[in-house]
């Protein structure tokens, strides 16, 4: 079953976007005429590192950097890996770190191999979340200890678009003297950031969340923040970051920052809205439906609902019928046989976490391609339902 | 995404006898919410054993309800002595085939034509009455040895594919592996007849042969006061003779094919043929 690209109704932008075409155009002289190494001597190179430049300020503008704080990465997963590995690193004496129960596998993973690879002698907080994902500030307050290295803390969660008050926590933790880390894959181009105002000396972004391609990622660095390089090597990104840089995508990633900041604000009000409506739309025709997550402090683009007593991959699998692209945290999507440790550390029940769809707009979206899932969500529900042993009916 | 076969795709779409038969002879209702998947089979046996309707609702992924509705198909209008024989991997046969990782969902369609048909004999599960050894999924120790024997399980990981004990928190890793352990004098046959050679004179292959007989073959045979006698080795093809009261047994075929020939192409070698001599 495979389908042409152009007929998918996409709504997993949360998951990866379409790179924009802009993107796409800026990018192609860089994989064919410009192939030489922007560290070269000569000026058929050295002409290549020009476009790392604009990219670096179009980059550092869309965040209210200084492009000198931002270093080009693979990816969000090793910008995030940079900045908890050097923070352990410039303070070895600290062995505390602060994250949340409901952050991305890339700092998931990499604190329970902290706990473990280094024979339980790294400490890892993981804040708790209420249900409606949001942190209770007095916890982060007292987590926050002589010994803690470095606060890693996603800006806003990938399953449910809940934003966290990064910047307040960022000040909190800069007053006790920790290093505060922010993965904002999903939050840069669809919220207003300005570094400069902040206290954040860490963040990480990824070019595909975006409309640039995969494999770019920035990490920001604040200026004066003791820095350890993940990837020793050559004397790329000033020697924070070695290996020869992946131009095109770099050069592609700065003119989709470009575009994200001229798109933030259609990114609020109309991709809200069509986020709005297929909620409201969903919510009010499906019975036993709701919405996973705090209902003002989230992404503009992410309504993550679950549809109680049907299980997710199913809904998929029908939704994938009408080219309808989401995700879901069940079990059976995941790999594993738990459902969203997201939806689980909210204390979502399992009649609801297992039948969990995630959807996530983009600019691209339109109101027809809204119009149509919700006209077709309904009826998959009320057929997976119909199977359900568990479906009490709509009376109860 | 998973690779699911065209037949599972179709009967997850299309799904067969989904509901509940009205006044069911027998109910098997296993799974849970909290589990993720859950099935409950109702069935209707004639007065003549034979399953006359059968029904699922099922709460899960797309090869749990394939697999509802495989099981169904497969067990209308069979003797219930017939339907009971139907094991995990042949829901899954019947589909093409599961990914690894989903095998647990043929193994849930399997549970509930036990259970079923336990309920309709008016009978216990014994699968029920173990200790359970996976409190996330409330798999218990019986039933973990039964999959490591029927789908000859060889280490933790597949026992989570098919009992998906093991897939929550984990702390039951330490049993499961205790488990396999215990149950590695089957295991150990296998690797050995993983290494089998790939040519043996026919001398060895006899040799091979006899041991298998006297100690997989003949016990159980003993037991029904039957026996076998193995009469000659011809290249692959593998004369034997039945003893005893083998000789009257109408299912003395099925013996020599499903039982002896299944047994030594398994621990001797995998192209053997077994006949009976005349």
């Amino acid at each position: 079953m495979k389908t042409s690209p152009g007929d998918e109704i996409y709504m997993d932008n949360n998951a990866t976007t379409k790179v924009a075409p802009e993107v796409v155009e800026v990018m192609m002289p860089y994989l064919t005429d410009y192939y030489g190494n922007p560290s070269s001597m000569h000026v058929f190179g050295g002409q290549v590192a020009e476009g790392l430049k604009t990219a670096r300020e179009q980059v550092a503008r869309l965040v209210g950097a200084d492009p000198e704080e931002i270093i080009f990465t693979s990816c969000g997963t090793e910008s995030d890996s940079t900045a908890v590995l050097s923070a352990l690193q410039v303070s070895a004496d600290k062995r505390h770190i602060i994250t949340t129960r409901v952050e991305h596998p890339a700092i998931k993973t990499l604190c329970e191999n902290l706990e473990a690879l280094t024979g339980h002698k790294h400490r890892v907080t993981r804040l708790k979340v209420d249900a409606d994902g949001m942190i209770d500030m007095d916890e982060y307050a007292k987590a926050l200890t002589e010994d803690t290295a470095i606060v890693s803390i996603m800006w806003a969660n990938n399953e449910t678009g809940v934003i966290f008050p990064v910047e307040e926590m960022a000040r909190l933790a800069k007053e006790r003297g920790v290093l505060f880390h922010t993965d904002a894959v999903q939050a840069v181009g669809k919220i207003p950031i300005n570094l400069k105002e902040s206290a954040i000396d860490f963040l990480s972004l990824s070019g595909h969340k975006l409309h640039a391609p995969k494999g770019v990622g920035v990490l920001y660095i604040r200026r004066g923040t003791p820095f350890v390089p993940f990837l020793a090597g050559g004397h790329q990104e000033k020697g924070r970051r070695g290996g020869t840089e992946n131009v095109a995508s770099i050069v592609g990633l700065g003119r989709a920052c470009e575009l994200a900041a001229e798109k933030l604000e259609e990114e609020n009000t109309r991709v809200k809205a069509l986020r709005d409506k297929l909620e409201h739309g969903l919510l009010s025709n499906v019975p036993r439906s709701m919405l996973n997550g705090h209902t003002t402090e989230r992404l503009p683009n992410t309504a993550n609902i679950s549809f109680e007593y049907v299980e997710g991959e199913s809904i998929l699998l029908h939704m994938n019928r009408h080219n309808i692209c989401a995700s879901s945290g069940s079990a059976c999507t995941s790999g594993s046989l738990e459902p969203s440790h997201v939806l689980r550390a909210m204390g979502v029940p399992f009649t609801a976490a297992h039948g969990s769809i995630r959807f996530s707009l983009s600019v691209y979206n339109t109101e027809e391609e809204v119009d149509f899932v919700v006209g077709k969500i309904p009826e998959i529900i009320e057929s997976l339902r119909k199977m359900s042993p568990f479906w009490p009916g709509e009376e109860t | 995404m998973w690779e699911y076969t065209d037949k599972v795709q179709e009967h997850f779409l299309n799904p067969r006898n989904v509901g509940e038969v009205d006044n069911p002879s027998g109910v098997g209702d296993v799974g849970s919410l909290a589990c993720g998947d859950a099935l409950k089979l109702t069935i209707k046996v004639d007065d003549n054993d034979t399953i006359v309707d059968a029904k699922f609702k099922t709460f899960g992924c797309a090869s749990a309800i394939a697999s509802s509705s495989a099981l169904t198909e497969m067990i209308k209008d069979k003797k219930v002595s017939e339907a009971e024989k139907i094991t995990n991997e042949d829901i899954a046969d019947f589909l093409g085939g599961l990914p690894k990782e989903k095998m647990h969902c043929s193994v849930m369609g399997r549970e509930a034509l036990e259970a079923a048909i336990a309920d309709y004999r008016g009978m216990i599960l014994p699968m029920a009455e173990g200790e359970i050894v996976c409190e996330c999924f409330g798999v218990t120790d019986l039933e973990v040895v039964r999959a490591i024997k029927e789908s000859k399980l060889r280490s933790v990981e597949e026992i989570t594919n098919f009992t998906k004990a093991g897939g929550g928190c984990g702390k039951c890793e330490g049993k499961l592996r205790e488990l396999l352990n215990e149950n590695v004098a089957d295991l150990a046959e296998l690797k050995r007849a993983d290494k089998k050679p790939e040519r043996m004179t026919t001398l060895q292959k006899i040799k091979k042969i006899e041991e298998v007989l006297d100690r997989e073959i003949k016990p159980g045979l003993r037991q029904d006061g039957g026996d076998i006698e193995l009469i000659d080795v011809d290249g692959d093809f593998v004369l034997v003779s039945l003893r005893g009261a083998c000789t009257s047994c109408a299912k003395s075929q099925t013996t020599i094919k499903e039982v002896v020939e299944k047994k030594l192409r398994e621990l001797v070698l995998d192209t053997l043929i077994v006949e009976e001599a005349k």
